[in-house]
């Protein structure tokens, strides 16, 4: 009898609880965005993945190796990497890319491709405006015209970067280590 | 305005009553009251549409319909027009009658429900001895037109969406009469207009303890009888897709679709009348200026404020709450929430003979 009553003004409480939570939320203002409005204003989440880009220094050169992981991890066949092999001017060959093609129609943005790369060459930018009038011009070509691999064998000027460097290697490390246990 | 409205009707009145016979005059009255009902009923459920779309987008951090007329107001007049506009889907191997005269039984209960209610100071359709009866009575027609609705389909999830609905309005019924029950021992009549005046110094909440005891109960009840919030399982999206009105569209769907939310707000009206001193405004005995100020809201403000606030109160639950399952349902009802206010109307009987 006793159990009754307690089950009954305890669970009274319960709801009272769910109640007040609920009610925080409906005063707490709206997460929506107004797309059209306010586009100007939007911000996006970091985190956000929104379209795949390979980001090129300003003397046009990207990190890609063209070793195709991406395209192996891609559950879409999403990227394509045609790569060529070249031989240099010391006798090496080495092979070099030459297109890198993404398929933004098929992408299903799960962020496989920029988390496996070994060289953090290929990330995802928060640019979401993808409407085009033909499915050709969703596949994108991701290394500019005329790039080339930026050479990191020779660390020409390391004082050059400011402090906030080692944080963003730290950053790029942990997928990284992640990547390999996964392997 | 609810005193020039009776002016403005009262001329209306006098003017056919010097001109035709008294018989017509009768039959002209009936139907412009009616087309005054069905009009305010109408208006009432677009809305509560909309009013449950922006409430339930807020407790979601959403913003609701926002694209048509300023913050989407006038999106309820365009599902309006679209609703009126789709086809009524002619079904094979069903009962064609009890089909379609379903949902005209559903729309007729709520409908012969508002004519009891008192929307303001002297504003009602019919106003009789056994009033809180007459309401609680026509607003459970409503059920029968359900159960045929489930029935006439020829399909099993509706079959059991009226079913489920029979088994939680039924029992919800019992306890919604019995909490009211008190308030009519506490209040002395089953007359609305009795109940209004008992209600003018204080209204009940304020009169007695267990009327908030009743209130809850009632609040609970009435909120099952809508078939919404943690007590929608008669249209249980998950497992029956929409219940009893699967097999409905176009407009028949649509009379549904307006009873449920009229039958919302006709609950809400009814626990204001009953318990929240309907369209009383707040009196506290000895203190005159602030009755005075009181006082000089009108009453149908006081009326739909009350009921809005009720309303708001049954969207809070309806979207906070997980659906219960039917026994949990059956056992809030018969083992908790009857006894409750069986007990809760013996303690009113003796509040009211010792301490009224």
């Amino acid at each position: 009898m006793k159990k009754y009553f307690t089950d009954i003004f305890s669970g009274i409480w319960n709801l009272l609880k769910g109640m007040k939570i609920t009610g925080k939320v409906l005063v707490s203002p709206a997460v929506t965005e107004c797309y059209p409005e306010k586009r100007d204003e939007l911000q996006p989440k970091e985190r956000f993945r929104a379209e795949l880009t390979m980001p090129h220094n300003e003397n046009n050169e990207h990190k890609c190796t063209a070793c195709g992981i991406c395209a192996m991890n891609c559950p879409n066949q999403t990227i394509t990497v045609n790569k060529s092999k070249i031989t240099d001017e010391n006798g090496k060959s080495k092979i070099v890319l030459d297109q890198y093609l993404y398929d933004l129609g098929s992408c299903i943005f799960c962020g496989l491709c920029s988390r496996v790369c070994p060289q953090g060459a290929i990330e995802f930018t928060n640019n979401f405006e993808h409407a085009v009038y033909t499915r050709s011009k969703l596949i994108k070509q991701l290394n500019k015209p005329g790039s080339k691999k930026v050479e990191v064998a020779k660390p020409v000027a390391p004082a050059a970067k400011p402090a906030s460097a080692p944080a963003q290697q730290e950053k790029e490390a942990a997928p990284k280590q992640e990547n390999e246990n996964n392997q | 305005m609810s005193l020039e409205l009776i002016d403005g009707i009262n001329k209306i009145h006098t003017l056919l009553t010097d001109n035709i016979e008294a018989t017509w005059v009768s039959l002209i009255e009936y139907v412009l009251v009616g087309l005054g009902f069905l009009t305010l009923y109408a208006l009432i459920a677009l809305f509560l549409i909309i009013f449950e779309r922006k409430i339930c987008a807020y407790f979601q951090c959403r913003l609701g319909p926002n694209r048509v007329g300023p913050w989407g107001i006038f999106q309820v007049i365009a599902d309006m027009v679209k609703i009126l506009t789709k086809e009524i889907i002619p079904l094979k191997h069903n009962d064609k009658l009890l089909y379609y005269a379903a949902p005209f039984i559903v729309i007729m209960g709520s409908l012969l429900t508002f004519g009891g209610l008192q929307f303001a100071e002297g504003v009602y359709g019919v106003d009789f001895n056994v009033g809180v009866f007459y309401l609680l009575a026509v607003s459970s027609i409503s059920i029968i037109g359900v159960m045929l609705a489930g029935w006439s389909s020829n399909n099993k999830y509706s079959l059991i969406g009226a079913m489920r609905s029979g088994a939680q309005v039924i029992s919800f019924e019992l306890s919604a009469c019995l909490s009211m029950m008190a308030i009519v021992i506490l209040g002395g009549s089953m007359n609305l207009s009795a109940l209004m005046a008992a209600q003018e110094d204080a209204w009940f909440i304020f009169q007695s303890p267990f009327t908030w005891v009743a209130l809850v109960i009632y609040l609970i009840a009435a909120h099952a009888e809508t078939n919404r919030g943690p007590f929608d399982l008669p249209e249980a999206e998950s497992e029956l897709t929409a219940g009893y009105h699967v097999e409905y569209s176009g407009i028949t769907f649509g009379f549904f679709y307006v009873a449920e939310y009229c039958n919302l707000f006709i609950n809400a009206a009814i626990g204001t009348l009953v318990f929240l001193g309907g369209w009383q405004a707040l009196h506290i005995p000895g203190c005159e200026g602030f009755n005075a100020v009181m006082d000089a809201i009108p009453s149908y403000i006081w009326m739909f404020g009350k009921t809005l606030v009720l309303i708001f109160l049954s969207l809070w639950v309806r979207w906070t709450f997980p659906r219960l399952r039917i026994d949990q349902l059956l056992h809030l009802e018969w083992k908790i929430m009857l006894p409750f206010s069986l007990a809760n109307i013996l303690l009113m009987a003796i509040w009211v003979i010792y301490f009224k």
